[in-house]
């Protein structure tokens, strides 16, 4: 029952996350301060339960004809002049973005923020290929110097507290030792990546929204890093999860004001830019990259995790994720979004995901599209169960466990040797053996048990 | 009205004040209750786990002990959940849709059902109401923070009603206290830090009682207030309810 083995990955990093209370403390504030921006921004706008479901209902039309979107999209696209690509997966997608980079020659690149390539692994990729990636999102850039994935989706370097950056910067932009003032960072930053930005041919960004209708995509920066990349580049380069559609350009009015009121708290991204075609003499590509999303699409019970937006809404207000930071996770989406995505990416390997959560439901509730994030961590536990990817001594415990229960005469006995032994010979209990009771205290067993007062005062209705 | 008491299995071998706390306040209300020997368990703990597969002897005892009720009442917000959404049975699903139509946690029973409007109940103390996830946000015993609804709660409804009881504000109302079911132990780190910032707020808003209707999440929170060797206590929300200190 103590979910050793296979199971413990998140519960390990996460209990090494907790060596260190006031930073635990430090970042749980940090995120639930956002949480608190977010509710904020949400309860201005009477209407935003009506919002969620427009959008949660967009979206499931969109996933119910995706193909048909897709074509239109491509279809779109291409009439504008943007060259559309397929990958089926991670190393299609790194294949492509490589012989474009190729045909150019071009060997530096810049790249505003984009969850796909953490997802795809590009930049190793790249780097294996001779060719240097610079993240131009600010947060990123940091943990890329650090030489860590980031942390969370919308805020990559939320671990990091400004004196740590202060290090990174100092060790690597040449900043003053001890200089820790974000001011001073924050220009020396802008000064780095401008000559990034001046220098490099090609950039590559993400895309938040791709809009079937007009072939258009658009790209949500607070920085204006993607705009400046892709303005100063010859070659621009885009690349999307196929869940990223939606029909209508009237329908980003949706969702641009869900997305950044649940990210952030702001009412809406500083810039929120649209590309339709490229400049004269200049190239603009799509790579629709699959990776997993259409098998998760025939999943019917985890088919409406491709409506997620990537807000970041369900780890700000994730009580397990505030607490464990976005590391514990091992997957380039952490938290209850990520929990959910990665089992679908490789079960094996992220079987422990689904249990890192109480299933309180927050995550659900707070989410902008109105995933059913905790009903499916609950689903995916059974399936990875199925699957056999659990512990054999944990499933062993559940069969006993399950006969017990099933057995009113059993179930009588076990309960109440099980109080008699633990009353008797507490210290066979009370050990360090027993994960409850390292920081906690066992509960007091009483003299009886409630059926056995229930025989005594209440003979009436006794069976 | 002939209601069947449903108790969770560690309710009825560590916390039986809470039962008898639950068995007495629905007797005051003029309901008719038994409490069918036989039963064991919803089946939660094994179906939280991954293994619902495992769940069909809890759920055919279930059914066996209960059809026969008009309402099946439990002070475990948890499990009344669980049976709610995931009570089946292999011989008799028709009965077992039945109950997962007429489980009601207590809560909500004395409010919704029997529409309780007053109690003959005296509890002076600062009372900090712990909101268990799967009563609130599940069964919606009261408005969630997260979503732009009107705001209501069902507990707080029913502590009002008793004389003396002040009830202290939270920083954060509606947070997870870190239990989890075998959560509690598998992420042993996360639960515990969990459920001692759930503490740290109620203490720091003067609690002499932290109350609330899942006993689990008590047992938890009562086993880090006890390391802390803190003289704060818990109950379960029928204690108070059914509580008569001078
Ligand atoms: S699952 Fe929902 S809340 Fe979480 S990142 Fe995606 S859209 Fe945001």
């Amino acid at each position: 029952m103590m979910g050793a083995g296979k199971t413990r990955d998140h519960s390990a990093l996460a209990d090494v996350f907790n060596q260190d209370e006031p930073r635990v403390n430090w970042h749980d504030e940090t995120l639930w301060f956002i949480r608190q921006k977010r509710d904020k921004a949400a309860f201005a706008i009477p209407d935003w339960e009506l919002l969620r479901e427009t959008a949660s209902q967009i979206k499931a039309h969109t996933l119910s004809h995706l193909s048909q979107y897709l074509q239109e999209f491509e279809k779109n696209a291409q009439a504008n002049g943007i060259t559309v690509h397929w990958a089926a997966d991670a190393q299609e997608h790194n294949e492509i973005v490589f012989s474009i980079l190729q045909k150019h020659g071009v060997d530096r690149m810049v790249k505003s923020k984009s969850m796909l390539t953490e997802e795809c692994h590009l930049n190793d990729y790249l780097a294996r290929h001779g060719i240097e990636v610079i993240d131009s999102d600010l947060g990123e850039r940091i943990v890329q110097l650090a030489q860590e994935p980031p942390s969370h989706i919308v805020l990559p370097c939320i671990h990091k507290k400004k004196e740590e950056i202060g290090e990174i910067f100092h060790e690597h932009l040449g900043t003053e030792a001890g200089m820790s003032d974000p001011q001073v960072l924050t220009e020396t930053a802008r000064q780095h990546l401008r000559e990034t930005f001046l220098t490099r041919r090609a950039a590559l960004t993400g895309v938040n929204f791709a809009v079937a209708e007009t072939g258009e995509f658009v790209v949500c920066t607070n920085e204006g890093n993607a705009d400046m990349g892709a303005h100063l580049a010859d070659v621009h380069i885009a690349s999307m999860g196929i869940e990223k559609l939606i029909p209508r350009r009237e329908h980003l009015g949706v969702f641009l004001r869900l997305l950044t009121r649940s990210a952030t708290g702001q009412p809406i991204t500083t810039y929120s830019s649209h590309f339709r075609k490229p400049r004269p003499g200049h190239e603009m590509h799509v790579v629709l990259v699959d990776n997993g999303r259409s098998v998760q699409l025939g999943r019917e019970d985890f088919r409406n995790s491709l409506k997620c937006i990537r807000c970041g809404a369900c780890m700000n207000t994730c009580p397990v994720y505030r607490r464990s930071g976005g590391h514990s996770y091992k997957s380039a989406v952490a938290g209850p979004i990520g929990s959910i995505l990665a089992p679908n990416l490789d079960m094996k390997k992220h079987a422990d995901l689904p249990f890192a959560s109480t299933l309180c439901g927050s995550c659900t509730n707070v989410c902008p599209v109105k995933i059913d994030i905790h009903d499916q961590l609950y689903k995916w536990r059974q399936v990875v169960v199925q699957e056999g990817h659990v512990d054999a001594k944990k499933a062993a415990g559940m069969k006993a466990m399950a006969a017990v229960l099933s057995s009113p005469a059993t179930f009588k006995l076990a309960g109440k040797a099980g109080r008699l032994f633990m009353r008797r010979v507490p210290l066979l209990v009370n050990n360090s053996f027993n994960p409850w009771y390292k920081q906690r205290e066992m509960p007091q067993p009483p003299n009886e048990s409630f059926r056995e007062w229930y025989r005594k005062n209440r003979k009436q209705h006794d069976q | 009205m002939t209601v069947g008491l449903f108790i969770p299995c560690y309710v009825d071998q560590f916390y039986p004040k809470a039962a008898i706390a639950t068995l007495e306040l629905l007797e005051k209300a003029g309901v008719q209750v038994e409490f069918p020997a036989r039963q064991t368990c919803c089946g939660q703990p094994m179906a939280n786990s991954g293994f619902e597969h495992l769940t069909s002897g809890c759920n055919e005892l279930l059914v066996e002990n209960f059809a026969q009720y008009d309402y099946i009442v439990s002070p475990s917000g948890s499990c009344v959940l669980h049976v709610k959404e995931h009570l089946h049975s292999h011989k008799q699903e028709a009965q077992a849709q039945n109950i997962r139509g007429k489980v009601y946690e207590l809560v909500e029973f004395l409010t919704d059902v029997l529409k309780v409007e007053s109690l003959n109940a005296r509890f002076p103390h600062k009372v900090g109401l712990h909101q268990s996830c799967h009563g609130q946000r599940g069964l919606r015993l009261s408005q969630m923070t997260e979503r732009v609804e009107p705001p209501f709660s069902k507990p707080e409804q029913l502590l009002n009603l008793v004389q003396g009881l002040e009830l202290i504000p939270l920083s954060r109302k509606d947070e997870c206290c870190g239990f989890g079911g075998t959560f509690c132990v598998t992420e042993e780190a996360v639960s515990v830090k969990m459920g001692k910032d759930r503490i740290t707020d109620h203490l720091q808003h003067g609690a002499e009682v932290i109350t609330g209707s899942d006993m689990s999440c008590l047992m938890h929170l009562e086993g880090i207030l006890r390391r802390q060797k803190s003289n704060v206590k818990v109950m379960h929300i029928a204690e108070i309810l059914n509580a008569q200190e001078a």
